[in-house]
């Protein structure tokens, strides 16, 4: 029973978070916190620290956490199939549409105005990672303090080093926090 | 280029499948921070690595994934391993994609207790966001470029127009989508019964 509970409930929240990522957050707090009660706001709020810090998408993130505590690991993935299974079927659908239409003209006017959007969102999502970093907020400081130059120095370092040599994305990820732990150890101010 | 090894149709269909897992499976496990990350990084993977799929065709394929609900990491890797080998392809890319958080919080909802008040934790995710804002903008100022290169007048005002609208005016990102490709509709039919008439 539970676990029926626990595959509606994802598939509603990844049938209707469009946008991604924090596009899910108010589905997963209604369905988990006020729905079901199957978190506490506060244990919600620390399912959040840990997606912040672990790798994978928030909503699924949140399905495993979930699913383990309601039901150990057979919740873990019954909760996370569900999640997926909407986007499965609709995303399989346009993906057919788009390979069998693409050369039609108002699929070639579609794809034309998608692109440069898309280039637009991945630039502000990117910006409000970099200002988190940079400032501590997701936006400008409102003052000068604000600003670690420890990040500021990292930041502009490894983005030339990244465009002038092409380094491995996932050591530039890496290297940035270990970097930053020895940093911190010997005493830079962070 | 027939002399090529690794196109993905001259792979056994073993190797292949391996290939977009554990390609997948790893661009997952180690990309903190959603969607938007994980992103450029399968197409670092698939367009510049392997060379599977054309610049163009991915940004085809990230805004297709970005029209459908769901995470856009998993709808990305379900187009990926469509386009390369079908439903077959796409289910094997949304497993790599949804094992590694499955098992890392099945785990951590065991430990998060004892580690969530670590500094030494804290300070090593604090320095790998700095990582990975390089990564999101370098991917950026090469997708730029693909836009500026069409030497259209169009698509750079839709860019800037677009980053207005999610940055400053915070606009819904289902709504500038649809804005976005109401335009491009538009644009290329009028262009095209111009060019008729003319």
């Amino acid at each position: 029973m539970i676990l029926l509970q626990l595959l509606w409930s994802f598939i509603q929240i990844g049938l209707f978070s469009f946008g991604g990522g924090y596009a899910a957050l108010p589905l997963i707090q209604q369905q988990v916190v006020h729905v079901h009660e199957w978190l506490t706001v506060q244990e919600f709020a620390d399912v959040l620290t840990i997606s912040q810090m672990t790798p994978g998408p928030i909503a699924l993130n949140a399905a495993s956490f979930v699913g383990t505590r309601m039901a150990g690991i057979p919740g873990a993935i019954i909760a996370t199939v569900g999640n997926v299974l909407p986007s499965l079927v609709i995303v399989l659908f346009l993906a057919w549409i788009y390979f069998r239409f693409r050369t039609l003209k108002a699929m070639k006017g579609i794809l034309f105005g998608l692109r440069p959007a898309v280039v637009a969102l991945i630039a502000s999502a990117g910006l409000s990672i970099l200002f988190l970093a940079l400032f501590g907020a997701q936006r400008l400081p409102d003052s000068i303090e604000q600003v670690s130059w420890y990040a500021i120095g990292v930041f502009l370092a490894g983005f030339v080093l990244m465009r002038i040599r092409k380094i491995n994305p996932i050591h530039v990820i890496l290297g940035s926090g270990i970097l930053t732990v020895i940093a911190s150890l010997v005493g830079v101010p962070i | 280029m027939t002399t090529e090894p690794n196109k993905p149709n001259q792979l056994s269909r073993g190797r292949l499948f391996w290939t977009l897992f554990s390609s997948t499976f790893t661009l997952s496990a180690f990309t903190i921070g959603g969607g938007y990350v994980i992103v450029p990084l399968m197409r670092k993977t698939f367009v510049d690595k392997l060379g599977w799929i054309e610049e163009k065709e991915m940004l085809d394929l990230i805004a297709i994934a970005q029209s459908a609900p769901g995470p856009i990491a998993v709808n990305t890797s379900i187009l990926i391993g469509y386009k390369i080998a079908s439903v077959t392809g796409a289910l094997v890319t949304l497993l790599g994609t949804i094992l590694p958080p499955l098992i890392m919080l099945t785990l951590l909802s065991y430990v998060y207790g004892a580690i969530k008040d670590s500094a030494m934790v804290k300070t090593l995710f604090y320095g790998m966001s700095i990582g990975v804002a390089i990564v999101i903008l370098d991917a950026v100022v090469t997708m730029a470029r693909t836009v500026l290169a069409t030497k259209k007048i169009l698509p750079p005002i839709i860019m800037i127009l677009a980053f207005i609208a999610t940055s400053v005016l915070h606009l819904n990102i289902v709504i500038i989508i649809v804005s976005c490709a109401a335009i491009g509709v538009i644009s290329t039919l009028v262009l095209s019964k111009e060019e008729a008439a003319s």
